[in-house]
């Protein structure tokens, strides 16, 4: 009887324990975001976003940062998406299930856990120096694509491992090529679990500092990549270019980075208004891999 | 009479399967008629469904299978290396334990495999789609939404689609792997209907657990028991006289 009253007495201990700790921790976050929000809401401004970074903290903006972001998000996914997804489903459906296999997805599995300063160095001996590619958003692109890689990959294996082995048979019982089983049943059936994966995979980068410091991204620039869409006066009127994607870069954390560690007052509203509009740019992101996996979840039910 | 217009479409000689070390059949010897329905009888684990599942070499999908012996598929050894294995489960189609729809539309499922096969013509898809569907008794049912998504059918109608499936590409032998051990019975008499119809123009190989229907709807009986065949002949020998002593206690539930 005791020993009853004593064991509902822990799962009433437990269970107040556990709600503590989710509202500590809960706390501590919305602390820290009001915090940010309270400090940079006063340079939250549109002249923020439209200008480049100065030595006059009242001046000083985000573009360079926020346009070298999307840059450097666009080569990474340019590289990542189409070896990453295509990894995951030559391990998944077309490799032997051997031992070499096993080892192989052993160590993307490591890969993804390794700490992003080791791809920077990687970057820097291997694209910065050896391809010569210099400080470039090239360079910074296939680093930060080396990097997710492996997240890629397992998100890949992961999505087409949950759809069941029926779906396969049905394929092949009808005369189906082991391409055609992916291209029309399995890709389609596994897309939303895909994007999912790929689209945190990116929010991951997009936050990425250490790596692209390493490869010696600058913290100071005032002018863009090249664009990659021009606009003539004569026939055709535009005209698209990769050339930007050799020119110099910088990203928002590092600019954030670097403000911070500025002495005067004004740099450290500029690091808040910056880590604001990173924060943004991760929850849209977040969110939309969530209404994503909605849509997809909602359509396919085994 | 009818055994003379009867050649058989399968020999199987001397089959062994085995699953890693695990042999589940053992030396398989036995003739598959063509244009007949050939039950498959055994209680569970007998082999009864590897062996199915090795005539369209579907069991090439499971890792560590293999096989010893020979199965002539017109004449042709279907383990050979030059055998066009896409081809061959084009010929020979094959229905499974579960359903299993493609998680898209009615008409994409029946397509499918007209596609791939490239066939091209919008016109003529659409006239197979019909067509497969009124074979497969559930045309009346699902006309006026071939839109919809299959996996919102009833598990009966979705097991009746995937036959429609199977038939659209015209193979020449059916293999049902238990297909009517997932639904409920009405659906079960609806497709035991359906392969009594189909047996006139397709081969069938059904495995079953369930003696009345083997009974109902087959021409000739095979029995397995531990990987082997114990006993094969026309349905109403093997029901009503088996020569075997583990057949007759199989079929009158004397077995343990």
């Amino acid at each position: 009887m005791s020993r009853k009253i004593f064991s509902r007495r822990l799962d009433k201990i437990f269970k107040i324990l556990g709600i503590s700790f989710m509202v500590f921790s809960l706390l501590v976050l919305l602390v820290l975001l009001i915090d940010v929000f309270l400090d940079g809401k006063s340079r939250l401004t549109w002249g923020f976003l439209t200008s480049f970074p100065s030595r006059k903290p009242q001046q000083a903006g985000i573009l360079s940062a926020w346009v070298g972001s999307v840059w450097i998000m666009i080569t990474t996914a340019i590289f990542a998406l189409p070896l990453g997804i295509g990894a995951g489903i030559y391990l998944e459906e077309y490799a032997r299930k051997n031992r070499l296999t096993k080892f192989i997805e052993i160590n993307i599995a490591n890969l993804a856990g390794v700490p992003s300063i080791i791809y920077g160095l990687l970057g820097l001996g291997l694209f910065v120096r050896y391809l010569n590619l210099d400080r470039s958003v090239l360079a910074g692109g296939l680093t930060l694509a080396l990097l997710v890689l492996p997240i890629i990959i397992l998100s890949t294996q992961q999505a087409l491992r949950a759809i069941p082995f029926s779906i396969r048979e049905a394929s092949y019982a009808v005369g189906a090529t082991k391409w055609q089983t992916v291209r029309h049943q399995l890709l389609p059936a596994a897309l939303g679990n895909i994007m999912t994966g790929v689209i945190l995979a990116m929010s991951r980068a997009i936050g990425e500092t250490a790596p692209l410091i390493t490869i010696g991204a600058l913290t100071y620039i005032a002018f863009l990549p090249q664009s990659p869409i021009i606009f003539l006066k004569n026939f055709p009127f535009v005209r698209f270019s990769l050339k930007g994607m050799f020119d110099p870069f910088t990203v928002l954390p590092i600019q954030i980075f670097n403000w911070v560690s500025r002495p005067q007052k004004g740099f450290f509203t500029n690091a808040a208004a910056g880590i604001i509009v990173l924060l943004c740019l991760t929850l849209i992101m977040n969110i939309s891999a969530i209404l994503l996996r909605h849509h997809y979840q909602g359509k396919i039910r085994w | 009479m009818v055994e003379n217009i009867q050649k058989p479409i399968f020999k199987i000689q001397n089959l062994s399967a085995f699953y890693g070390a695990k042999e589940v059949l053992r030396k398989i010897n036995i003739n598959i008629l063509s244009n007949s329905v050939t039950a498959i009888i055994g209680p569970s684990g007998c082999g009864k469904s590897t062996f199915v599942r090795s005539l369209n070499r579907i069991n090439d999908l499971i890792l560590n299978f293999r096989v010893q012996g020979k199965i002539f598929y017109h004449n042709k050894n279907i383990y050979d290396k030059d055998v066009d294995v896409v081809e061959l489960r084009r010929k020979v189609g094959m229905v499974f334990q579960k359903p299993n729809p493609f998680p898209k539309s009615i008409y994409e499922n029946i397509a499918y495999g007209l596609k791939i096969h490239n066939f091209i013509k919008k016109e003529m898809i659409d006239e197979i789609v019909e067509k497969s569907l009124k074979k497969a008794a559930l045309w009346d049912e699902v006309k006026d939404n071939l839109k919809q998504n299959a996996l919102s059918l009833s598990g009966g109608q979705q097991q009746r689609l995937c036959i429609a499936r199977a038939l659209a590409i015209e193979p020449e032998v059916i293999l049902l792997d238990e297909p009517c051990s997932a639904i409920d019975p009405i659906s079960t008499a609806k497709i035991e209907e359906l392969i009594y119809e189909l047996k006139k123009n397709y081969t069938i190989i059904i495995v079953t657990h369930n003696m009345q229907q083997a009974a109902r709807v087959s021409d000739y009986t095979a029995f397995f028991l531990s990987g082997e065949l114990i006993e094969f002949g026309k349905t109403e020998e093997v029901f009503k006289a088996p020569k075997d002593r583990r057949t007759e206690d199989y079929i009158t539930g004397r077995f343990g």
